[in-house]
């Protein structure tokens, strides 16, 4: 269970998070869902202990940010050096070392996990590669495989959808939806409205604090979509 | 000519010493060169090789051996830099441009105290024919301390630069690894110093490692490819440098660049040289 209460957090010149409480009680994928600059990813810095907040997070009863072996996180794109000299399963790889210590070698049966994590994203060819020559849209599975071999029973994945192929986008939803199986919690941070409803079990509608928050079908609905975007958001029915 | 270098290594011990030194420095410093230039800190290795000079210095004047100040200045330097760049609106190449002029400043006002002439040509542009037994000694204990080191931490090293952000949600301490490079970083100029000097040191930190980031595809390959890159230029500069009577700390800094050069051209991440025609035109 995740235990949110009182999340704020406070940039030099503005306020980014005021308040943000919520719970999550079973296995679920949750949609973090609000405009640009509604703090979707400053939440789950916070909640991770990167960035100085108020209020506090738990998982399972304990702090949040003492339990980070438990949790998987993948960042919005763009920030890794495409061109670093590592190969996708030595990327993969570091999944592994929250939980391995610095000194131990990786072991066969690592290893090993590695190359399984890869089938399920659909990778093995590429185990070899360097990371250069993968797409935007199988970049982010190997970052999926990653968050799989970290065996955190929470993962937060940040725009994980944006730029890539359809192809890509299918795979790592039926690889979440397999995890949830496995009771795993997952958050993420979306943008897309389309397809929110076949994605989300449950959504979190975020405007610098929470504006709704439940199981998809009662929460994504227009009054509460309008109170989140404001005039950002145009319904088709409102044009005509 | 091999053979003049072949016959003056078996009569000169400071030749023998000398290559030896050269060969230590290029390995150590293509190592330590290769999280430098991935990390993005090309810039502030070429300020701690400046600013160590200061240290260097005062140890002369303290009578105290020459890698203690250095080390301190050294950290210093970063801790300057990297304090200024968090807490003002300074961008870090402005930073790294005050803070090593400075250092470099105060450590020739400090030579001057110290009133050894001599000694600041050798330490802004190296003298590696004149490296003693002690201080060789000193230099390969230094770069297996340095090379054991990374050894160690390879993983946490190499976790924090390529991922910062994921060895941070990871709960790893990700600035205690910069400080470590710095430490690492602060060593390696020292020990160059005594081949290329102050002045070029980043070419053998950056150079080898930069030319092997061309050609690897993981980072142990890298630092292999490195080491053996800035080890060869190293030793080639030697010859060079001793049989045509030139200064060897250059001949070292341009072979560099030459493996560079040709790396450029050919290297298969730069497509061969078939594609950099294809861009000309």
């Amino acid at each position: 269970m995740i235990q949110v209460e009182n999340i704020s957090v406070c940039y030099p010149n503005r306020i980014a998070l005021k308040d943000v409480r919520f719970q999550i009680e079973k296995p679920s994928i949750v949609g973090i869902l609000g405009p640009n600059g509604a703090g979707k990813s400053t939440l789950i810095k916070a909640l991770l202990g990167m960035l100085p907040h108020q209020g506090q997070a738990f998982l399972d009863q304990k702090e949040l940010s003492k339990s980070l072996h438990q949790v998987a996180y993948v960042e919005q794109k763009a920030a890794l050096d495409f061109h670093f000299p590592i190969t996708v399963a030595e990327c993969v790889s570091l999944g592994l070392y929250a939980k391995i210590s610095f000194f131990k070698r990786l072991s066969k049966k690592d290893w090993k996990k590695v190359d399984q994590a890869l089938e399920l994203v659909g990778l093995s060819d590429y185990a070899k590669h360097q990371i250069s020559q993968l797409s935007g849209g199988q970049f982010q599975r190997v970052l999926l495989a990653r968050c799989l071999v970290q065996e955190a029973s929470v993962i937060f994945l940040d725009e994980p959808f944006v730029g890539i192929d359809t192809v890509s986008e299918e795979i790592i939803m039926e690889t979440l939806r397999n995890l949830k199986e496995n009771k795993k919690t997952i958050l993420i941070v979306h943008h897309d409205l389309n397809k929110v409803e076949t994605y989300f079990d449950k959504v979190l509608l975020l405007n610098q604090t929470v504006i709704a928050m439940g199981d998809t079908k009662a929460t994504f609905t227009r009054d509460n979509l309008k109170k989140t975007y404001g005039q950002e958001l145009f319904f088709k029915e409102d044009l005509l | 000519m091999i053979a003049d270098f072949i016959d003056g290594l078996m009569t000169f011990h400071f030749l023998q010493n000398a290559l030896i030194a050269a060969i230590v420095i290029g390995i150590v410093a293509g190592a330590v060169g290769c999280f430098i230039i991935l990390r993005g800190l090309s810039l502030m290795g070429d300020a701690i090789s400046h600013a160590v000079l200061p240290g260097v210095a005062l140890s002369f004047i303290l009578g105290i051996n020459f890698f203690a100040g250095a080390i301190v200045f050294g950290l210093l330097a970063s801790f300057v830099i990297t304090y200024i760049k968090g807490h003002s609106i300074i961008k870090s190449d402005t930073a790294i441009g005050i803070t090593f002029s400075s250092f470099l400043a105060l450590g020739m006002i400090l030579i001057g105290v110290a009133n050894s002439s001599t000694d600041l040509f050798h330490i802004l542009f190296g003298n590696i024919l004149a490296v003693q037994d002690s201080d060789l000694f000193l230099s390969i204990i230094v770069a297996g301390l340095v090379l054991l080191t990374i050894a160690c931490f390879f993983r946490p090293l190499l976790l924090t630069s390529f991922d910062p952000i994921l060895a941070q949600s990871m709960g790893l301490r990700v600035n205690l690894y910069h400080y470590l490079l710095m430490v690492l970083l602060t060593l390696v100029c020292v020990t160059a110093m005594q081949s290329v000097g102050t002045i070029l040191v980043v070419a053998l930190l950056i150079t080898p490692a930069a030319t092997a980031y061309l050609y690897a595809k993981s980072l142990k390959s890298m630092i292999f490819l490195a080491s053996g890159f800035g080890a060869l230029s190293s030793v080639i500069g030697l010859l060079i440098g001793y049989t045509f009577n030139i200064v060897v700390g250059s001949s070292i800094v341009l072979t560099a660049a030459f493996f560079f050069l040709i790396s450029f051209l050919i290297a298969p991440k730069q497509g061969g040289i078939k594609r950099q025609f294809q861009q000309k035109k």
